[in-house]
């Protein structure tokens, strides 16, 4: 199913007396495909768990409208939008067995949709299949592991068949290697369901590492939508260019003179652009070393990771402390080393205003 | 779906339940407040009255055009009122400050210091929360009586002191605090004693002052124990003296001026727990959920 | 890291002394006491060890009324105050505002004194020359007949007094509930309302098992506390319960002590051992159940 955000604004009151509402959701609007899986990716505080309980329904919209498909549900009570969600803590019902835990929305049922006792419990069974559950139904939730009542909360969110899946941070209360685990679980049982399923993440890896799409916020207000691969080459702003990447991007104060782009006193590349000032942000696989490369900076560190080392340098028009560059283990700097130059990849090297950090496209070489 | 009108109707009817039901829950609970809150209005109102215009009221008025205190001064001058609030006064800031003395020094132990047979001690302590009053309150009379300590002071107050709810809920929160510090002071050269008055008792100040208070309330309230304790009037407690104001005919007779002592007796306490009902209710409450 | 010192006792001296002299001695001696026959508190001598005292006791006609009333009150106070406490409760945590207000009033009876509000609530009950009380007055406007609360037949009494309990407890019980409401965690309700739980399911599925052990706590602690239910009495039949009828346990071992000729301490322990038993056999029932029933 479709799901469709039109101008859509949540504002909440002031805690604080004769302020401003704090605007939590800032007419937001787009599109989110049937059957994707999309990532809300933000910092902590951004809105995005307010947009997850607009779509749901448990907050409601101060402005604009929620469309499912072609309904607009804007106004309609959480329970009947038919939206299954997976609450950050998975809310699982401590007094109750797993099998209880998933068949519970079932037994809401009413009038034409009642299920008999047999029908929920195959229900249940199936749902416990999918996410790989079915071996502890006699449990309670006490008895499971993180990653296992995960799996019981997508069970019982999916077991009433909701027109669109939500989670909220569903990786945040595991620990790393779970994490990298369930992301796939989480790919896998959306393939299967072919569900429309939107999660709320801070986290960016995790969301560029299983999202179809990336929708990217900042103080309640949409940054940018995108694939993540395409969010990652082309952030459109120097906001969503930072968010995005590990080790994060590296960003400088550059000027562009005379066609020339100017970091420091490094002349590194030439821009297509008019006289300005701009930040410069390149990537940390955009830097190789090169003994006559144009940037030179004063040597930190090396990190080995294997495959490739990380250089840790400092530049004077650098913004921030350090700069972190990856490059493939081609050739060992030694340990006397003081100074390193770095040829520059112009693909991985972006510009953005001074004046509003949007980014300014322009040819590099 | 062709539903939509469908979904402004569950709308509309679901703002209607909530309507109802928010009138409904705040329609009892209001009631409820008149229930808690008349008998305390009706005290205040009777104390004001005359004795001549409470005693003609066939239907008793529910407000009074001329207020009077003459009912006031009639209880602590005719009645010996204010003796009684002198020895109430004297009893609860005593007892409380020798409480304070033994339940800090008790705690500390448990929660600082380390010595042979703690745990066991521990134990034994927690086991005597469970030790109902009136098992002990029969020999404690007696002995009280046999030292000849009845209608004292000392009487009064010895056998109210020692409190092990207190010693644990104190405990508890000096547990909390770091043991760096106290390993800092060591360091520093100071004394278990020094470091339990400058730090352990500011740290813990919320919950001394939540002891300090429930144990005031304790000892304003008391009645069973200066009951049994005391038979001479002059060394009554505010209940017991309320009791005797009763028996000894203003309860048939002057119920305003009955009244007037039923207001004093209370105001002292209600003010408390106007000032500090925040502070009041959380220990109250983290002594419930602790039991 | 530190030495094990005696040091330690030290601070504990002055509670170990409090709590020796008048908790571990008296619980010790009262059981002594209790089998002594005809022990004199004057010249603190008496005849011989037997359980003559429980006997006495047993077949006493005063103990056998405050049995009798003590019961009666427990079985109705308990449920009635522990299933209002809960109405109410669920009725602050259910509304938008004014909650800390209702809350505070609703406590309001815990910090007064029993003897002094008993009176109040007396005398609204209360007939006297000229009126028959303001309740009657009430309960005449729906055309009841005066009833006389006071002095009057056993089951009025009884129901003032019941009344009066439950006034008296039920801020502690309110206070508890409500905090152990809004400790449950929101969103195990943000859950039940997307599965469109209706609201009694929601109560009784998720909330009540969610406060099941505080009701319990509630629940043992309602009974110990209503079976040592004196001095509401007092405040509303005066000192002399067993005249009317309405004595309790408590105020029978009370008695026992008090009593003009200098006190029968040992009929008082056994009484008061008697209603230990009592109580410990209630409260081990409560817990055996509590066992069964609590969720988690």
């Amino acid at each position: 199913m479709k799901i469709t955000l039109d101008h859509l604004t949540k504002k909440f009151p002031n805690r604080a007396k004769n302020k401003p509402d704090v605007i939590a959701v800032n007419d937001f609007t787009f599109e989110m495909p049937d059957g994707k899986l999309v990532g809300l990716l933000g910092p902590s505080g951004c809105g995005k768990s307010t947009v997850l309980n607009l779509i749901c329904g448990l907050l409601k919209a101060t402005d604009g409208r929620i469309y499912f498909d072609e309904d607009d549900v804007t106004n309609v009570p959480a329970e009947y939008r038919g939206v299954g969600i997976v609450f950050q803590n998975y809310a699982l019902y401590p007094h109750l067995t797993v099998e209880k835990n998933i068949m519970f929305p079932l037994e809401n049922f009413k009038g034409k949709d009642k299920l008999s006792k047999g029908e929920m419990k195959a229900r249940a069974l199936e749902a416990a299949k999918l996410v790989q559950i079915d071996q502890l139904m006699e449990r309670k939730p006490a008895e499971l592991s993180g990653g296992q009542q995960q799996r019981v909360a997508i069970a019982r969110a999916l077991v009433k068949q909701p027109r669109v899946l939500l989670m909220d941070e569903p990786l945040s209360n595991l620990d790393a290697r779970l994490r990298l685990q369930t992301r796939e679980e989480i790919r896998r049982i959306q393939r299967e369901t072919k569900i429309t399923t939107i999660f709320v993440t801070h986290d960016q890896e995790e969301a560029m590492s299983i999202s179809d799409l990336i929708v990217v916020m900042k103080d309640g207000v949409l940054q940018q939508i995108g694939k993540p691969q395409q969010i990652y080459d082309e952030p459109c702003n120097l906001f969503v260019a930072k968010f995005l990447g590990t080790p994060p991007i590296n960003v400088f104060h550059g000027k562009v003179e005379n066609g020339k782009l100017m970091v420091g006193k490094d002349e590194v590349l030439s821009a297509d652009l008019p006289d300005q000032e701009v930040w410069c942000a390149i990537r940390p696989e955009g830097f190789t070393l090169d003994e006559n490369g144009p940037m030179q900076c004063a040597l930190h560190g090396v990190e080995i990771m294997g495959r490739d080392v990380s250089v840790v340098a400092v530049h004077p028009a650098l913004e921030g402390t350090e700069l972190r560059a990856i490059t493939p283990t081609a050739r060992r700097l030694d340990d006397d080393v003081e100074t390193v130059r770095f040829r520059l990849d112009p693909e991985k090297v972006l510009l953005f205003s001074k004046q509003d950090e949007t980014r300014i496209r322009c040819e590099l070489k | 779906m062709s539903n939509i009108m469908d979904f402004d109707r569950i709308e509309k009817r679901a703002k209607r339940n909530t309507l109802v039901r928010n009138i409904v829950v705040y329609g009892l609970l209001a009631v409820w407040a008149l229930v808690v809150l008349f008998p305390f209005y009706w005290m205040l109102l009777t104390s004001v009255k005359t004795q001549g215009s409470y005693a003609s009221e066939i239907v008793p008025k529910l407000f009074t055009m001329s207020p009077t205190m003459e009912n006031y001064f009639a209880v602590f001058t005719e009645a010996d009122l204010g003796r009684y609030f002198f020895n109430t006064i004297v009893f609860t800031v005593l007892t409380t400050a020798a409480m304070l003395v033994v339940t800090v020094l008790a705690a500390f132990a448990f929660a600082r210091l380390d010595f042979p047979g703690k745990n066991l001690a521990f134990v034994l302590f927690l086991a005597l929360m469970m030790i109902p009053n009136e098992l002990v309150i029969i020999t404690n009379f007696v002995t009280m009586k046999t030292a000849k300590l009845d209608n004292t002071f000392l009487g009064l107050i010895l056998p109210s002191v020692s409190s092990v709810f207190y010693i644990y809920l104190l405990k508890e929160n000096f547990a909390q605090i770091p043991d760096e510090l106290y390993y800092a002071a060591k360091v520093d050269a100071t004394s278990d004693l020094k470091y339990l008055g400058k730090v352990m008792v500011p740290i813990c100040r919320p919950t001394i002052v939540t002891i300090l208070i429930l144990k005031v309330i304790e000892c304003w309230n008391s009645y069973v124990w200066p009951r049994l304790i005391t038979d001479d009037p002059k060394m009554y407690l505010v209940s017991g003296g309320i009791q005797n104001i009763r028996e000894s005919g203003y309860g048939r007779d002057n119920i305003p001026a009955m009244m007037a002592a039923v207001v004093a007796v209370s105001v002292p306490l209600i003010l408390l727990f106007l000032i500090f009902h925040k502070k009041i209710m959380a220990g109250v409450a983290r002594g419930g959920v602790k039991g | 890291m530190e030495n094990k010192s005696w040091k330690g006792w030290l601070y504990l001296l002055p509670a170990i002394l409090f709590l020796g002299v008048f908790m571990v001695y008296p619980l010790m001696d009262v059981f002594i006491y209790s089998f002594e026959e005809g022990y004199n508190s004057a010249s603190q001598t008496f005849y011989g060890v037997g359980t003559y005292n429980y006997e006495f006791v047993l077949h006493d006609p005063y103990f056998l009324q405050a049995v009798q009333n003590t019961f009666i009150l427990v079985a109705i106070t308990v449920p009635l105050s522990t299933i209002l406490a809960l109405a109410i409760s669920l009725g602050i945590s259910s509304i938008p505002k004014l909650k800390e207000l209702f809350q505070t009033v609703f406590f309001l009876p815990y910090v007064t004194n029993t003897l002094a509000v008993g009176l109040v609530f007396m005398y609204l009950f209360d007939a006297t020359d000229v009126t028959p009380g303001l309740i009657n007055v009430i309960l005449g406007i729906f055309g009841m007949e005066p009833i006389d609360f006071i002095d009057g037949p056993y089951w009025a009494k009884m129901l003032v007094l019941c009344l009066y309990t439950v006034w008296i407890v039920l801020p502690f019980k309110i206070l508890v509930l409500t905090s152990a409401l809004a400790s449950v965690d929101e969103t195990y309700y943000k859950a039940a309302r997307m599965d469109g739980t209706s609201k009694w399911r929601i109560f009784r599925k998720v909330t009540l098992p969610m406060i099941s052990p505080t009701m319990f706590y509630l629940i043992i602690t309602g009974f110990i506390g209503a079976f040592k239910a004196y001095s509401d009495a007092v405040a509303l039949f005066g000192e002399n319960l067993n005249v009317a009828e309405m004595n309790t346990i408590v105020g029978y071992v009370y008695d026992m002590l008090y009593g003009d000729s200098g006190g029968y301490p040992s009929f008082a322990s056994a009484a008061a051992i008697i209603l230990f038993v009592i109580v410990l056999t209630i409260t081990c029932i409560n817990l055996l159940v509590s066992k069964k029933k609590v969720h988690y």
